[in-house]
């Protein structure tokens, strides 16, 4: 069965962003992009559903700039096997390409495709969404499993998912074609050794533009202004134990 | 203009969840009516019905909608929400896993994690962690929208009298896309996390499964719940579901005690609207304490068990 595993190139999780002074947006001129790292463990699920002979071909789909090639590569570096770049200079971040846009270029990528199965990040770590799998299984008709720590495929239809939900876990058994969304317990992704880096480049690429699909990207969300949260200052240090419980009874009265 | 929450239950009942979501949705407007959606949800109806500022209640009760399996509730929503405003449900997992579904099959941006309401247009919601708060116009007919838990308080369980009436389940989604299979769900005699006054975190300092339970004793003795770091669930010292941050549970209690947590932004995001901050850890450039109203620097094993004999 052929894996379609949708990546976005995001903000890298250890930079500490810094919002643009007239507010329109973050800074990304000169700073650090990455794969969003639940995409990551997106890859690694269907490279290893791959290495296990389940899965025969793996390709990855990137929204956003040129620069996406490099999210693609890096995922080809892990095991995928090509890729498909939807170039458009939009940003991907606020007020730019949406969740819903994403799904339906997903969507039309799918119709041409034709995956048993997406599995694809929960979460963007830059807008922090968590709609774009939900929404595509809706526009598909497909059932969803969503925040996956667990994907075992029983059968050519059938795949058993193990759900992080509030209080614990869920297990759910679910048809195929599905799309699955990763948590981060879901698997720990390797690092691509060199000689995989090197043979990533070979791999085949191909580039399209959301206009090709016929999709409409307007997004239905204006970003009207972004700002700092409010920060919290530092307190003070409290020299022993006694301190600390006097200072949370009698000045914070916390306790 | 009416406003339609989704209720969030199990069978214990209600979840305070839904109680924030009336508060969030009592601020766009005086008619907000509640959907229960389940199957033998007699007594939560009656709950819900008692929600003050709560003007209706609709109930599914059909065995479809055992397990609230989105396949199934989602259409039964996106049906429904055509005589709305608005559509509200918590952005907890279960308001995460279904709203976008809804939103798909009405055409809509949904805008997650509402935690400010400015009009019935504009809102704020964090992004990038919480480093930044984006303040968002949608241009939808009907909007639709997860709400912060922790940004809004809890409307009083008592004191209305919502009309209740049964809604149209014609448009249930077809069952056998998705079967539930089971739940494995933590039993703990502790608060819930996301509406403790108190939570006491362990981290990756804490070292061990078995010395996550000197988290637990203080715990108990300040009546708090128990949370914990990515590290320190990922090194298994407890499960997945105590994690607070950015991908985990989001808290705001009136006291958060972090020990031996080195303060990732990752995990600030969980916790930094929390009142009143504790660190414990025995770095003392541990990053946790730019934001700690109180710092200790110490050994969490010998400062912890004090601290529990003490409080
Ligand atoms: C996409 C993504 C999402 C993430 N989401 C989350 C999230 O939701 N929540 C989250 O928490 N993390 C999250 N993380 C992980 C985060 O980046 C950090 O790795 C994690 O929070 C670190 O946990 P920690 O502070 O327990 O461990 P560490 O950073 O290792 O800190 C351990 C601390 O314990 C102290 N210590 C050690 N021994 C003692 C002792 N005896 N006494 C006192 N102090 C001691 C040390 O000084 C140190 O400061 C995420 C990461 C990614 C990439
Ligand atoms: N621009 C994009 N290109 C490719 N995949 C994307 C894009 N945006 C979102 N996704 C996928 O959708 C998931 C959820 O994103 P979100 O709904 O934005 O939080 C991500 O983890 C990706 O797998």
């Amino acid at each position: 069965m052929k894996i379609l595993v949708p990546i976005k190139r995001v903000v890298d999780y250890n930079v500490k962003i810094r919002i643009k002074p007239d507010k329109s947006g973050v800074e990304l001129t000169n700073v650090k992009m990455s794969m969003n790292p639940f995409d990551e463990i997106a890859v690694e699920e269907a490279v290893r559903l791959k290495e296990k002979g389940q899965v025969s071909e793996i390709v990855v789909v990137s929204i956003g700039p040129d620069k996406a090639q490099d999210v693609i590569r890096a995922a080809m570096a892990i095991g995928a096997d090509r890729g498909i770049l939807v170039k458009t200079d939009v940003p991907t971040d606020l007020g730019g390409v949406e969740p819903l846009a994403v799904a339906k270029i997903l969507k039309s990528l799918i119709e041409k495709e034709q995956p048993s199965l997406v599995v694809m990040g929960k979460q963007s770590i830059d807008d922090d969404s968590n709609q774009t799998g939900q929404i595509l299984a809706a526009l598909m008709g497909w059932p969803q499993a969503t925040f996956a720590s667990k994907v075992v495929i029983e059968s050519a239809s059938l795949a058993l998912v193990t759900r992080e939900i509030d209080g614990g876990l869920e297990t759910l058994q679910i048809s195929l074609p599905a799309i699955i969304t990763t948590d981060l317990r879901l698997n720990e992704p390797r690092y691509a050794a060199l000689p995989n880096i090197m043979k990533a480049k070979q791999k085949p690429m191909e580039t399209i533009s959301p206009e090709d699909l016929g999709i409409d990207l307007s997004p239905r969300l204006t970003l009207l202004s972004l700002e700092e949260p409010a920060t919290r200052s530092a307190g003070i240090k409290v020299a022993s134990v006694d301190e600390l419980v006097d200072k949370l009874k009698n000045e914070a009265k916390v306790i | 203009m009416s406003i339609l929450v989704i209720s969030e239950h199990s069978a214990g009942g209600l979840k305070s969840s839904t109680l924030n979501c009336v508060t969030a949705a009592l601020k766009l407007s005086d008619d907000v009516h509640l959907l229960v959606g389940g199957s033998d949800i007699d007594n939560i109806v009656q709950m819900a019905s008692q929600i003050a500022g709560v003007a209706k209640v609709i109930g599914i009760d059909t065995p479809a909608l055992d397990h609230q399996l989105p396949e199934v509730f989602a259409p039964v929503i996106a049906e429904l929400a055509k005589g709305y405003s608005h559509v509200l449900a918590p952005a907890s997992i279960f308001g995460k896993n279904i709203l976008p579904r809804v939103a798909g099959l009405l055409d809509v941006q949904q805008i997650s994690d509402v935690m400010e309401i400015i009009s019935p247009t504009t809102f704020k919601r964090p992004v990038y962690a919480g480093n930044a708060i984006a303040t968002v116009e949608s241009k939808d007919t009907i909007k639709l929208m997860t709400i912060r838990m922790t940004a809004f308080a809890p409307a009083s369980v008592s004191g209305g009298s919502a009309s209740v009436e049964s809604g149209n389940s014609s448009s249930l989604g077809a069952e056998g896309q998705s079967k539930f299979i089971k739940a494995e769900l933590t039993k703990s005699e502790r608060p819930e996390l996301p509406s403790s006054k108190i939570v006491v975190s362990g981290g990756r300092g804490v070292g061990s499964a078995e010395n996550f339970s000197i988290i637990g004793q203080l715990a108990d003795k300040l009546g708090a719940a128990v949370g914990a770091s990515r590290a320190a669930v990922d090194a298994g010292y407890i499960s997945n579901d105590y994690q607070v941050g950015q991908t985990g549970k989001i808290v705001a209690p009136q006291l958060y005690i972090a020990i031996g947590i080195s303060g990732a932004i990752q995990h600030l995001a969980g916790m930094k609207d929390s009142k009143v901050i504790v660190a414990i850890n025995k770095d003392p450039d541990a990053p946790i304490f730019q934001v700690a109203d109180y710092g200790l620097v110490a050994d969490l094993f010998e400062a912890v068990p004090e601290l529990t004999s003490k409080v």
